[in-house]
Order: C-alpha cells, then structure tokens, then sequence
C-alpha cells in the first residue's frame, strides 16, 4: 500500500480531483446563491437596487454559466478524471495537462463572473461569454479530451467501461458544440457577432443548447451514475445489453431534439416535425438509463435505509426519469403551443437541475471526499441526511410551484373573451404568478440552505483529523 | 430546400431511426461465450464493478417500439421527412390561418358593427369600449402603459396634448399607418452657450422662471433655428408632429437636462404601423376608445 502523497507512477492523480471536487461544492454555494436572488428579484424587484449589474437580464446568465459550468462543469472534471483513472488503472495521462484544465476552467469561471454583470454578452443562451473566454474554452477542452483519451489509451484494462463511454461522448460532443455555436465575428476585444443569420442562427443556438443538456448535464451525468451507484450499492450494473442500445441511441437521436425549442416559430415545419418525433424517439434510451441505475439496487434496497449517498442517488434517478418523460411530452406541438414561453419550461428545466445533476453530483462528492482526502468518512452522515431531505422539499416547492404558475400563465394567454379579444393582458398573468414566484424562492432557499450543510459538511471533512495509517489510493489494480 | 438537401435529411432521418432497431437487433442477438442470463459478464474494474448480461426489458422495449411507429406514423401524415409536405398538407401557417378565419367568422360582426358608427358615437358606448379597453391592453399598452398614461418617449393619451391631432380620424391614421417623429440633432450648428440660452428660452415658453438676458439670447437662436417646426410662437405643427413647447407637457422630460439633450442630441419617436396587424374595424375602435380617454 502506497500512501497518496507519494505521488510516484503507480499512484493515481488525486490532486486535480480534489481541486474540481472542492470547487465544485464552493461554486454549487455561488450558483445557487446567485439564482436564489434572481428568483428574489421576481418577488422583490427591488432588489436590483436600481444598478445595472444586479439586474435580473445580468445575473440570470451568470446563475446559469455559474451553475452549468462552474458547479456541473467542475463535477464532471472531478469524476471522469478520479473514474477514468481508477476504472484504466492508470495515472492521468498528463499531470501537467491536468492542472492546466483546473486552473484554465478556473480562470473560464472567473472571467464569466467578471463579464456577465458588466453586461458582456454574445446574446446565446448558456453560450453567454464572449469570443476571448470561448478561445480559452476551447484551449480546456482540447486539454481535457487530450487527458481524458490519453489515459484511455495507456489504460492497463482490456475492456473500456461504461462510464467512459459516457464521459468520452459528453468531451466529444461538447467540443464540437461549442466551436460551431460560438463562430462569430469579433468587432472589437469585448463584441462578437454571430456567424450565423436569423433562423439558422436560431437553430444553431439552439441545437447547442439542448445537446448541452442531452450531453453535458446528462451523458456526463450517466456516466458519473454508472460509476458511483454500483460502486455506493456494490452491487453489479443491472444490464450490460441496456447500457450498449441506451448509450448508442441515446447519442445519436439527442442531436437531433433541438427544434423542439423553436415550434411554432419560423423554423420550417420539417424542422420543428424532427425535433419533436425524435424527442419522443429519446424517452426509451433516456429511461434506459434511469432503469440501469435504479434496477442495480436491487437486491440492495435496505441500504437505503441506513444510506444517504445512495438515497441521493436513487432520488436523482427519479428526477432524471421523470424530466425525461416529461420532456418528449413538451416536445409535442400540440402541449408545447401551451407550454412555450411560460414557467413550465422553467419547472421542467429545474426538475431535471436541482433533482437531476444536482442530486447525482452531491452523492457523488459525498463519496468522494473521504477517500480523496483519506478519511474514513464524511464528517456526519447525519447532516448528509438532513441536506437530503431539506433539499428534496426545497425540489417540490420549485417545480410544483412551476408547474402551476405555466401551465395557469398558457391558459390565461389563450383565454378569449365573447368579443374574441384576448381575456388577460401579460401582466395580469405575471400578477396571478406572483404567489408562485414567493413560493418558487422558499424552495430556492431550501436547496441553498441544503447546499450550506454540505459545503460545512465537507470543510468538517476535510479539516478533521485522518485516520491513522489509512490510505485512500490503492496501486493501480491490473 | 433543393431536391439534393430534401434527400439527404430523409436519407439521414430514416437511417438513425432504422439505425436504432438494428442496434436492438444486434444487441440482443446470443452470441456463443456469452455469460448465462442473469451472471456478470466476466469483465471487472477497478475492484469490484461489474455488469449482469440481463437482456433488455421488456416493457422497456415495447415503449421503445411505439415511440418509433409512432413517429414513422407521423411522418407519413405530417411535414418532416424534407420537401414531402405530408398526408394531410398540414402546415403551421394553414393552422394559424384557419383558426383566424374561425375567429374572425364569429367576432367578425361584432367589429363590423362597430365600424358602421362614428368614433365619437362609439366612444359614448360602454360595451364598445370595454372591448376597446381589452384591445388597448394587449396592442398598446406595453409602450403606453395600463392606463395610456404614457412614459418617456410614450405620449400620454389621456390629456389633451397632441402631437398629431387629437381629432378620431387623426388618431385612427396614427393606429393605422404609425407616425414617425423625428427631432434632427442641433448641438453641431451651436456653442456651449448658444445650447444653454436655447434651452432656457424653451423653459420660458411654457411660463417657467428663466434668466432674462439669456432669454433675449435664446430667441434669436430660436428664430432662426426652431420656427420652421415649431412655429414662431412655438406652438408646433401638427403636420410634422411638431410638438407645442408652451404646453408644459414634456414627451422626454421636462427638466433643463433633459430640454437640453433633445435640443443637443435631437429625438427619434416611432408609432409603428398596426394597419396588418389589426386591421381597419380593430383600428377605429381603438381609436374611439383612445379618443374616449381625453374626452
């Protein structure tokens, strides 16, 4: 057994995980605290306190970069980097590499922190930052991908697992999402402008945007699922066949679901057609995932009973397959023609983030703290449970409140009165949503709070004394 | 879209979807070696992880099937499958606009109705203008405001200053066609204290207190640059949307600064058209409610 800092060749890279994974909780606090004032502000317009870098339309994209990038993002630099290693049984292929994605990524986060609130802005959504951090993006990613398969390559495994199946698509996908979306033409060091006219650049947008969530907030999430629940549960993946036909059709049809953003606009209707026949296409193999990892507990279902980690990752579980039945159905035009542009889209988004990602990378850190910092556990395992819970109750009163408050707003926006005028006017449904919005923030509030416990959870961790003469990186096992 | 592009997005379309049953096919196919239904399949990582050869389920797969007939259903009967317009010829537009006939099948009298009688008639009528009321909401009052008091750079239409005319035909043309209110930029042709005597001149027309001396000044600048619109008296041209400068009503703020900015860096006010948005009976009955708020 060979103690972790003596970090010779047979040792894994533990540094660059324990980096991501503490930034993680520390952007999780940031993310969530920046969207627990947005939604404030819909409450309390006030609170922008009349300057210009409070406002909403400013820190509404940083919530979103904040939570996506900084807390998602350094979750899956975590995890695939601590998974790739330990399931090739190899170090990381580059050292050097590796520190230059965490303090680049790092450096990504603080500039976008910096530039959103001054205003800076492509104008894409969840592509917000301008042409000077997307080269620098760039840079990351072809290091991350540049790690990530070099340490697949030198793997001392024969077969590949899952999750790297799962990681390698995500960095694969992502690159080539970002450098097509993000071409524009700089006018100066702080303005670009799309390469792109009108509807195509509405497409384009979009068909980034939703395979940044078909691919960096859940292919990258599956494969931190197919790691750590049978490793939590110790128990094998349910099946090997689904895992090949979920990966497979789940990759290929989630590029094409994008237009389901843009029914009824001026996309052509052969377009707006593809988006919604293959989002319904994409419920089987999005649940086939969700099946994976729910089907692996069982025969461990009593451990749900003693263990938090594992009931965060059952609870993720749910949500995935819930926003993932959810979705094609939104996809449909005939449900989307009420659905569009109203808080449903936000309820729907929220399920699958809070609950979702949210929950499968709290359990995963959870399990990661202690052995990357070679202690015998967390700090309490109480306070995991209580997070849970506070949490789960924050979740509800987000999405039910969301649910209510769109599917009200789509009603009232298509009410007629005898004479055929439209009943409401937009603010009289903003009015009747106001009560929502209240309870939309207590439910932020709750998560955030939820988050607290954690990031005081990890620091108890992390500062506590180790154990003796306990190791937390085993040799590599060939 | 060419014949070629029409192709290639069918071609590509049914090959990722056929692409999927094949991928069931293949992967639940029994190969020889395989592990037993239901035992681990001999690969481990990192320990202990290991994956059962379970086969795919079956309720899973029926679910998987119907979202595939299902689509290939759809993409018979609607437009997706390229320029192939689709069994029922259905199109967004065709939708869009059936409903409107719809609408305008049942509403439709209402509104011709309404368009027999005067604007000054109608906006005596209180079932009329409760619709024109709900109209004003949804068409105008994002710039005007819930009650037409206005904003800066949005007139108020509740008081008796027009920039165009308060007449009902004169309002009805502002709906219909929009207006375009343009004061040019005029801090180039001046000093720094020519701009200051301007502004304060302006002040005075309205009656406010103002420096005597400069007053003189700013009149004569104000006769050489200002009458051809805003008159000699400065009580402005409705032709030209002109506003009156005596009125102490301020489109973009009455105070020294402000006066000062639009007389520097001129204005630029657009009423955008409604005449394909609305229509002419939508329109006059706007107009007689509009008309009704100052009345």
């Amino acid at each position: 057994m060979q103690s972790e800092p003596s970090s010779n060749a047979q040792t894994y890279n533990y540094k660059v995980v324990r980096q991501f994974a503490v930034m993680t909780v520390v952007w999780g606090v940031v993310g969530i605290l920046v969207g627990v004032v947005i939604a404030a502000q819909l409450v309390w317009p006030g609170l922008n306190f009349d300057l210009p870098w409070l406002t909403y339309s400013r820190l509404r994209p940083l919530h979103t970069n904040a939570v996506i990038f900084a807390f998602g993002g350094s979750a899956l630099f975590a995890t695939s980097y601590y998974v790739v290693q330990r399931t090739c049984s190899v170090r990381l292929f580059s050292d050097k590499l590796a520190a230059f994605t965490f303090w680049g990524w790092t450096l990504v986060i603080v500039a976008a922190a910096i530039t959103l609130p001054l205003g800076i802005t492509s104008g894409k959504e969840y592509a917000e930052l301008e042409w000077p951090i997307d080269i620098l993006i760039t840079l990351v990613w072809v290091s991350y991908a540049i790690v990530f398969f070099g340490t697949i390559v030198k793997r001392q495994v024969k077969h590949i697992y899952v999750a790297n199946w799962f990681f390698g698509a995500f960095i694969l996908t992502v690159a080539v999402l970002h450098l097509i979306n993000s071409a524009a033409v700089p006018i100066s060091l702080w303005k670009s402008y799309s390469a792109y006219p009108g509807t195509i650049d509405a497409m384009v947008q979009w068909w980034y945007g939703h395979n940044a969530v078909g691919f960096f907030l859940t292919a990258g999430f599956l494969g931190m699922m197919y790691y750590f629940v049978p490793k939590q549960a110790n128990r094998p993946i349910y099946s090997y066949r689904l895992s090949v036909v979920h990966f497979w059709s789940l990759i290929s049809l989630y590029m094409w679901a994008g237009p389901h953003h843009l029914q009824y606009t001026a996309l052509p209707d052969w377009g707006q057609s593809l988006g919604m026949i293959f989002s319904l296409i994409l419920l089987a193999p999005s649940w086939g995932g969700m099946i994976n990892g729910v089907m692996t507990l069982s025969g461990a279902w009593h451990k749900l009973r003693s263990d938090p980690i594992l009931k965060f990752m059952i609870v993720s579980l749910s949500f995935y397959g819930m926003s993932t039945f959810e979705g094609p159905m939104m996809s449909i035009k005939t449900v989307n023609a009420l659905s569009h542009y109203t808080d449903w889209t936000i309820g729907h988004v929220h399920s699958g983030a809070l609950g979702w990602v949210g929950f499968i990378t709290m359990g995963c850190i959870y399990f990661l703290i202690p052995k990357l910092f070679d202690r015998e556990k967390m700090y309490s395992t109480k306070m995991i449970d209580v997070h849970l819970w506070i949490a789960t109750i924050g979740i509800v009163f987000y999405i039910a409140s969301m649910w209510i408050a769109g599917v009200m707003q789509g009603l009232m926006w298509r009410e007629v009165n005898a004479d055929g005028t439209l009943a409401y006017s937009f603010v009289q449904s903003l009015e009747a949503s106001y009560p929502y919005y209240v309870v939309r923030f207590l439910g932020g509030v709750l998560y955030l709070i939820g988050m607290l416990i954690m990031a005081w959870n990890v620091y108890m961790t992390i500062m506590g004394p180790a154990p003796a003469k306990q190791s937390s990186a085993e040799p590599a096992q060939a | 879209m060419s014949n070629a592009w029409s192709i290639y997005v069918i071609v590509i379309t049914l090959a990722n979807i056929l692409g999927c049953l094949w991928l069931i096919r293949w992967t639940t196919k029994k190969r020889k070696k395989e592990a037993n239904q239901g035992d681990v399949t001999g690969h481990t990582w990192d320990g202990n992880l290991q994956e059962y050869n379970n086969p795919l389920p079956r309720w899973w797969l029926w679910l998987f099937y119907l979202t595939i007939v299902f689509s290939l259903v759809y993409m018979v009967i609607y437009p997706t499958a390229g320029n192939y317009a689709g069994m029922t010829g259905w199109t967004q537009i065709g939708q869009y606009q059936a409903e409107m006939d719809e609408a305008d099948k049942s509403y439709g009298v209402i509104f011709k109705a309404y368009a027999k009688k005067s604007i000054a008639d109608l906006a005596k009528d209180a079932q009329a203008m409760d619709s024109g009321y709900r109209l004003f909401l949804n068409n105008c009052a994002t710039c005007h405001g819930s009650d037409a008091g206005g904003l800066a750079g949005y007139p108020n239409l509740t008081d008796k200053a027009w920039l165009y005319g308060g007449a009902p035909e004169t309002i009805k043309t502002s709906i219909l066609d929009g207006r375009n209110g343009v004061m040019p930029p005029m801090g180039a042709g001046m000093n720094v204290q020519q701009l200051d005597s301007i502004t304060v001149y302006v002040l005075s027309l309205s009656g406010r207190e103002a420096d005597a001396a400069k007053v003189t000044q700013g009149k004569t600048q104000f006769d050489s640059m200002c009458v051809a619109c805003h008159g000699a008296d400065g009580k402005g041209n409705p032709a030209l949307g002109a506003p009156d400068l005596t009125d102490n009503t301020w489109l973009y703020g009455g105070t020294p600064g402000l006066i000062k900015e639009s007389i520097q860096k001129g204005r630029n006010g657009k009423m955008p058209a409604h005449r394909d948005l609305l229509g002419e009976e939508k329109a006059h009955l706007l107009a007689a409610y509009v008309y009704s708020l100052s009345q």
